[in-house]
C-alpha cells in the first residue's frame, strides 16, 4: 500500500502555497513535513484527506479500499482535538469508536488506546477537566480506537510534554510495523523507526 | 502565472462581448422606456373605475415581472456555478442579486402606492404583495449572507446553494399565501381583465424594464470583473513582496 | 447505521447534560407568549382567536434560538472535520444533527405549546390538534434551520443572519401550522391543512441534509 501525491499545485485564496510537488509514503514508512509557517504543510495534509480539492493533480491511495475516499481510510488530527468537554473521557473515546469504526471489540480498543495515551484512570472524568496535553492526549487517542490505513498528523506534539510526546512516538511507531503509514507536520524532531524528512520550504518554486 | 490567465480566459472573451453589446441594449432601452411612457402616461386612457391610478400599473407590473425573472436567472446561474463552476455564473448571481432587490422594491413600493386610492390604505395583505414581500425577504437573505463571508469563493458558492434553496421552497410559500389568502378573506378578485388598450403600453414597459434591468446587470457584472482583477493582482503583488523578502533573508 | 445512531446518540446526550439550549428556548417560548396579552389587552374572546397564532409565531422564535449551535460548536472544536471522515455520508450526518435538534427542541417545545395554551385561552377541542400540528410541523423548523445554520456556520452575527434567512422559508410551515388548529372547526380543512403541513416536513426532512451537507462541504475546504 501506498499514498501517491501526483504533480499537486494547491491553491490558497488567490496565492499559490504548493506548485509541482510529488511523493509516495509506502507502508510502514513515515514522512515528516517540515518547513517554515506557511510553508504549505497544513495546507498539504487537508488535501491529502481530501478537504481541499487541489488545482492541479492528484491524491491515491494504492493497495487501499478502492470503494473508500482517500479520508475515509485516514485518520486526520487537527489543530484541534474534537473533544466534547461535558462528554467523559470514556465517553469521547466511545463515541470515535462507534462512529469511525465497525469492528466488534470496541471496548477492547477503547480501553487500549486510553491506556496507550495514559488516560485510564481519568476516563471518568468529564473532558472539561482535563488539562490543554491530557486533552491533546485524547485527542490523539481517536487513532487508537479505529483501525486506520493512513495517518495524517498536524503538529501533533503541541502541547504535550516529553514523556506524551514519547508515548506518541511509540504509537507511530507500532502503525508503521504493523503495516501503516503517516504524513506528520511537525516542527520539532521526533524519533520514529522509519521515517523520512520532507522540506516544504525547499520544494518552493520561485515564480 | 499561466494558469491565471486561463482562469480569467473566459470572462476576457466576456469583457469584449458586453463590451460591444452594452451600447445597442442601453440603447434600446432607453428609446423603448421614452416610448413606453410616451404610450403609458399620453396615448392611454384613463381607466373607467381606477381613473388616472392606472398608470402606476405600467411601472408596477414590469418590476413585478423583473422580480421574478431576475429570482430565476440567480437560480439560474447558481446552478451554473455549483454543477459546472462556471466563473462568469457567480459574477452573473452576485451582479443580479442587488438589481432584483430594487425591482421587487420598486414593485413593492407602485403596489403600495397604487393601494392607497383603490383600497384606501397603504397596504392590503393581498396574496400577490405578501409572495412578492416574502420574495423581497429573499433577496434580503441572498445579500446579506454574501457581505457576511469574508471567503469570496465560499461566499459565492453558499449564496448559490442558499438560491437553490430558495427557488424550491418557493412555489411552497406561493401555494401558502394564497391558501392563507382565501381562508381569511374570499373571493377578493382585484385581477380585472386587461383592457386592450392596456396591452400595448404594458408590453413596450415589459419589454424596456427587461433591456434596462439587462444593460444595469452587464455593465455591474463587467465592474464586478474588474474588482476581481484588481483584486487578483493585489494578491500576486503581496506575494511576490513576501517571496522576495523570503529570498533576501536566504 | 451505527454510525448514524451514535451521533444521534452524542448529540442528545450533549443537548441533555449542556441542557441550557433547551432550557433557553422553553424559556423564551413562556416568556414571548405572556407578553402578547400584555401588549394586547386581556380580552379572552380575542386571545382565543389568536392564539394559534401566537403559539406558533413563538414556537418557532424559540426552535431559532437554538438554531446556530447545530454546527458551529463541532466547527469550533474539529469535530466536524472528523465527521467528515467518517464511514456516514455528509447528508446523513445533517439529518442525524437536524433530527436530534427536533428530539431535543422541536418536541419539547411541541409538549409546551398546549400548557401555554391554557394562557391564551385557548379551545379545549384546540388541544389535540395543537399537539399533533407542532409535532408534525417542528421537524420542518429543525431540518430548514439546519440548511440555515450551515451556512452561516462561519459568519459573525451568525445568529441575526439566520433568522434573516430561515424565517422566510417557515412561512409555508406557519401558515399551515396555524389554519390546521384554526380549521378546526371545518374537518375536511383541518384534514388538509394537516397533510400538507405534513408535506412540507417531509419535503424538508429531503432538501434540508442534502442543502445543508453542501453547505457543510464548503465550509470544510
Amino acid at each position: 500500500m501506498q499514498l501517491i501525491a501526483e504533480d499537486l499545485a494547491i491553491d490558497r485564496g488567490a496565492r499559490r502555497v504548493i506548485d509541482g510537488l510529488s511523493f509516495a509514503v509506502k507502508a510502514g514508512e513515515a514522512l515528516l513535513l517540515t518547513g517554515a509557517n506557511g510553508a504549505g504543510k497544513t495546507t498539504l495534509l487537508r488535501t491529502l484527506a481530501g478537504y481541499i480539492r487541489p488545482f492541479r493533480g492528484r491524491v491515491r491511495l494504492e493497495g487501499g479500499d478502492d470503494e473508500l475516499t482517500v479520508a475515509e481510510q485516514a485518520h486526520v488530527v487537527g489543530h484541534t482535538n474534537a473533544v466534547k468537554l461535558s462528554l467523559s473521557v470514556a465517553e469521547n473515546a466511545a463515541f470515535w469508536n462507534a462512529y469511525l469504526d465497525s469492528g466488534e471489540d470496541a471496548e477492547l480498543r477503547v480501553g487500549t488506546a486510553l491506556r496507550h495515551f495514559g488516560l485510564e484512570d481519568l476516563s471518568e472524568f468529564p473532558a472539561a477537566y482535563l488539562s490543554a496535553g491530557q486533552k491533546r492526549r485524547l485527542g490523539l487517542a481517536r487513532l487508537l480506537v479505529a483501525r486506520r490505513p493512513v495517518w495524517l498528523l498536524d503538529e501533533p506534539t503541541a502541547s504535550l510534554d516529553t514523556a506524551s510526546s514519547e508515548r506518541l512516538v511509540a504509537a507511530v511507531n507500532d502503525h508503521t510495523n504493523s503495516g501503516g503509514l503517516a504524513v506528520i507536520a511537525t516542527h520539532l524532531p521526533l524519533a520514529l523507526e522509519r521515517a523520512r524528512t520532507l522540506n516544504l520550504a525547499a520544494q518552493k518554486v520561485p515564480a | 502565472m499561466q494558469t491565471l490567465t486561463q482562469r480569467l480566459a473566459n470572462p476576457t472573451r466576456f469583457m469584449e462581448l458586453s463590451a460591444r453589446l452594452l451600447p445597442w441594449i442601453s440603447a434600446g432601452a432607453v428609446v423603448l422606456l421614452a416610448y413606453g411612457l410616451y404610450l403609458a402616461f399620453f396615448a392611454s386612457p384613463a381607466d373607467y373605475q381606477q381613473g388616472e391610478t392606472v398608470r402606476i400599473m405600467y411601472i408596477h407590473v414590469p418590476c413585478a415581472w423583473l422580480s421574478m425573472m431576475v429570482y430565476a436567472l440567480i437560480a439560474l446561474s447558481s446552478f451554473g456555478l455549483l454543477v459546472f463552476r462556471h466563473p462568469l455564473a457567480d459574477v452573473s448571481a452576485k451582479a443580479a442579486a442587488p438589481l432584483g432587490a430594487a425591482f421587487t422594491f420598486l414593485a413593492l413600493l407602485t403596489g403600495s402606492l397604487w393601494g392607497k386610492p383603490m383600497w384606501g390604505t397603504y397596504w392590503v395583505w393581498d396574496a400577490r404583495l405578501t409572495s412578492v414581500l416574502i420574495l423581497f425577504f429573499l433577496y434580503l437573505g441572498l445579500i446579506a449572507l454574501r457581505s457576511a463571508l469574508e471567503d469570496e469563493s465560499a461566499a459565492s458558492k453558499l449564496t448559490a446553494i442558499l438560491a437553490l434553496v430558495g427557488v424550491t421552497i418557493l412555489p411552497i410559500i406561493k401555494f401558502s399565501v394564497d391558501w392563507w389568502n382565501t381562508l381569511h378573506q374570499p373571493s377578493t378578485d382585484f385581477t380585472s381583465t386587461v383592457d386592450p388598450s392596456m396591452r400595448l403600453p404594458l408590453l413596450v414597459m415589459a419589454i424596456a424594464f427587461t433591456l434596462l434591468f439587462f444593460a444595469m446587470h452587464l455593465k455591474a457584472m463587467r465592474n464586478e470583473i474588474l474588482r476581481r482583477r484588481v483584486k487578483a493582482l493585489r494578491t500576486q503583488a503581496v506575494a511576490g513582496r513576501d517571496r522576495l523578502a523570503a529570498h533576501g533573508a536566504e | 447505521m451505527k454510525s448514524f445512531w451514535a451521533l444521534l446518540h452524542r448529540d442528545v446526550t450533549l443537548a441533555i447534560r449542556e441542557g441550557g439550549a433547551i432550557g433557553t428556548a422553553l424559556g423564551f417560548f413562556l416568556v414571548v407568549v405572556s407578553l402578547m396579552p400584555l401588549g394586547l389587552g386581556p380580552d379572552l374572546n380575542l386571545l382565543s382567536r389568536i392564539a394559534a397564532g401566537i403559539l406558533w409565531i413563538a414556537l418557532l422564535l424559540a426552535a431559532l434560538l437554538s438554531l446556530n449551535r447545530i454546527f458551529e460548536a463541532d466547527h469550533e472544536d474539529g469535530t466536524l472535520d472528523v465527521l467528515a471522515t467518517g464511514p456516514l455520508p455528509l447528508e446523513l450526518v445533517t439529518a442525524a444533527k437536524s433530527l436530534a435538534h427536533w428530539v431535543t427542541t422541536g418536541i419539547p417545545l411541541a409538549i409546551m405549546a398546549p400548557v401555554l395554551g391554557i394562557l391564551l385561552n385557548l379551545d379545549l377541542a384546540a388541544y389535540p390538534i395543537l399537539v399533533a400540528t407542532t409535532l408534525v410541523g417542528t421537524p420542518a423548523v429543525s431540518f430548514l434551520g439546519a440548511i440555515g445554520a450551515a451556512l452561516t456556520m462561519k459568519t459573525r452575527r451568525g445568529g441575526l443572519l439566520l433568522a434573516l434567512i430561515v424565517l422566510p422559508l417557515y412561512v409555508p410551515t406557519l401558515i399551515f401550522g396555524i389554519s390546521a388548529v384554526s380549521a378546526g372547526a371545518g374537518p375536511t380543512g383541518l384534514a388538509a391543512s394537516f397533510l400538507i403541513l405534513a408535506a412540507i416536513s417531509l419535503v424538508t426532512i429531503v432538501l434540508g441534509p442534502l442543502a445543508a451537507a453542501a453547505a457543510l462541504k464548503v465550509h470544510l475546504q
